[in-house]
């Protein structure tokens, strides 16, 4: 699996917009961190995009046996 | 009646019902016995945030006198428990590991698992330490300190139920609740060297518990023995109309089975993604129970490495979501680890989230094809030992990971469709314990107990307490 480019500073912006957007006040001491986890969280993200799920298959955390 | 001074770390809780039933031990001999048990040793280990003495007298006396007037008594009267911090204890605020979570009213009840718990003669003697939020598996909490491994208190208690595994493992109660997301109650299982139940999702009730990623929020009971975990999981099951996703079948008590053998049982270790990416030892004890059941068969579990991302994700955003209001006005008073964590999976975009949930029903659907040819399978609990107290990084199959983050990858593919499990503790040497997943379908928690009883009943498994 290849991941897309993601450069830190698109990350430091998404981070700016995602907070305004949010409401959600980042201090900018916070940014490196929260940026190391969006980026474990994007390739998680993506190796689960890259499975190819059918388009019919829903969403249903029903657990029977 | 002169009780003889017992050792409660020796006792299981079936001992102590047992002995108290037949008049030769009395309920409050044996809650004063663990007090001064929990003081004396605690301070060292750290598993208690608060220890409810007055609370756990007067319900001894109670049992006591109701014993005296040859009342009918539960299955595990006189046995004393404690609960994780976020389950509700009536008169103090709900901690759930978090400095802010103080601030709360006092609880005006017990959570529902303690009040079955007590129901059947149980004894709550406290409240347990645990990671903020439940957002970990280190068990190292910055606002009441960390918890330590009572097999070497340098080493990690495992998380985020590490009071629960620690006060167990530490014989400082027989029976402790906890709650476990992503394996929250399985790692500190298998760091303290005890059992650990994480029941199918939604087989116990969670009423009164403080959530935090609520599709895949459990409780479930950690215990030094098969048949105190199965003794709590049997007072704890049934309907509960307050929490949305309670069973709605009937209880299905395991203990009356529990020693009714495993035969007839298919058996087998998961391959590929749980066989690679630990320590050795993690893969040395699932052989070492696979031999002792006589196990030969493998089943690779599709998509692991894809379930596990997908829970990580799913994690982080309704993590997020729950605690939105706080991370805006009380971000400061976060564990940092934990904020910047939450507010990353804040800012999720959607599509991601939709696209874990629909993998997550591909995931289920294809694993659950497996308990047509199997009824149970072996996997590690975690991928190495109990890190060291404070470590951040550790290799495993020579990749440097970040510990808090990557201690769950066997348990968050089993939690992800809300399988239940009984980890089980393995010693393979002299050194700290590790752990071993019996995972069964849907609603057969009975198949994973009575192989960890045969396990237990062979030797194979070892829950001794630590000496303290």
């Amino acid at each position: 699996m290849t991941e897309t480019p993601f450069t830190e500073a698109e990350r430091d912006a998404y981070i700016a917009a995602a907070s305004a957007l949010l409401a959600l006040p980042v201090d900018p001491t916070w940014k490196p961190a929260i940026g190391a986890n969006l980026t474990v969280l994007r390739a998680a993200a993506e190796l689960v995009a890259s499975f190819p799920l059918p388009e019919e298959v829903e969403a249903a955390p029903i657990f029977t046996a | 009646m002169t009780d003889p001074t017992p050792d409660p770390s020796m006792m299981s809780a079936a001992a102590i019902a047992a002995a108290f039933r037949e008049g030769r031990l009395g309920a409050r001999t044996v809650v004063a016995a663990t007090l001064e048990r929990i003081g004396r040793v605690d301070p060292a280990v750290n598993a208690f945030t608060d220890v409810l003495a007055e609370r756990a007298l007067a319900r001894a006396h109670t049992l006591d006198a109701a014993r005296a007037r040859g009342e009918p008594l539960g299955p595990l009267a006189g046995v004393p428990f404690a609960a994780k911090n976020l389950v509700d204890i009536a008169g103090l605020p709900t901690r759930a590991g978090a400095k802010i979570n103080r601030e709360r009213a006092p609880a005006e009840r017990d959570g529902a698992v303690v009040r079955r718990m007590e129901a059947a003669g149980a004894i709550l003697v406290g409240a347990l330490n645990m990671g903020e939020y439940a957002y970990d598996f280190t068990g190292e909490n910055i606002h009441d300190g960390p918890t330590r491994n009572p097999h070497d208190l340098g080493h990690m208690a495992g998380g985020s139920s590490g009071g629960s595994g620690a006060a167990v493992g530490a014989g400082l109660v027989p029976i402790a609740l906890g709650s476990d997301t992503n394996g929250s109650i399985r790692v500190p299982a298998a760091f303290c060297g005890c059992f650990g139940l994480k029941p199918t999702y939604g087989r116990l009730t969670r009423a009164g518990s403080f959530p935090f990623v609520g599709s895949l929020d459990h409780l479930g009971p950690l215990a030094r023995s098969v048949a105190d975990l199965a003794l709590a999981y049997d007072a704890m099951q049934g309907l509960d109309p307050d929490d949305p996703v309670a069973a709605e079948g009937p209880p299905e008590p395991v203990l009356p089975r529990l020693e009714d053998g495993i035969e007839g049982y298919r058996i087998a270790v998961a391959g590929g993604y749980f066989a690679r990416g630990g320590d050795p030892e993690a893969f040395e004890a699932v052989e070492r129970v696979a031999r002792g059941l006589g196990c030969t068969r493998r089943v690779e579990i599709a998509e692991a490495a894809r379930a596990r991302a997908a829970a990580y994700l799913i994690t982080a955003a309704e993590g997020a979501a729950l605690h939105l209001d706080r991370l805006r006005t009380r971000a400061a008073d976060f564990d940092p680890a934990v904020r910047d964590r939450l507010i990353a999976g804040a800012m999720i975009p959607a599509p991601w989230i939709d696209r874990a949930q629909r993998f997550r029903r591909w995931y289920r659907t294809a694993f659950l094809d497996l308990f047509g040819e199997v009824d149970a399978i072996l996997a590690p609990t975690a991928p190495c030992r109990a890190p060291k107290g404070g470590q951040t990084h550790f290799v495993l199959d020579g990749v440097t990971l970040p510990v808090r983050a990557n201690v769950g990858v066997f348990t968050q593919p089993i939690s992800f469709i809300g399988l239940p499990v009984v980890a089980v503790p393995v010693r393979v040497d002299a050194g700290l314990p590790l752990g071993v997943q019996v995972i069964a379908a849907p609603w057969r928690e009975e198949v994973a107990l009575r192989i960890a009883r045969r396990l237990e009943r062979d030797g194979i498994v070892d829950a001794t307490p630590a000496v303290l």
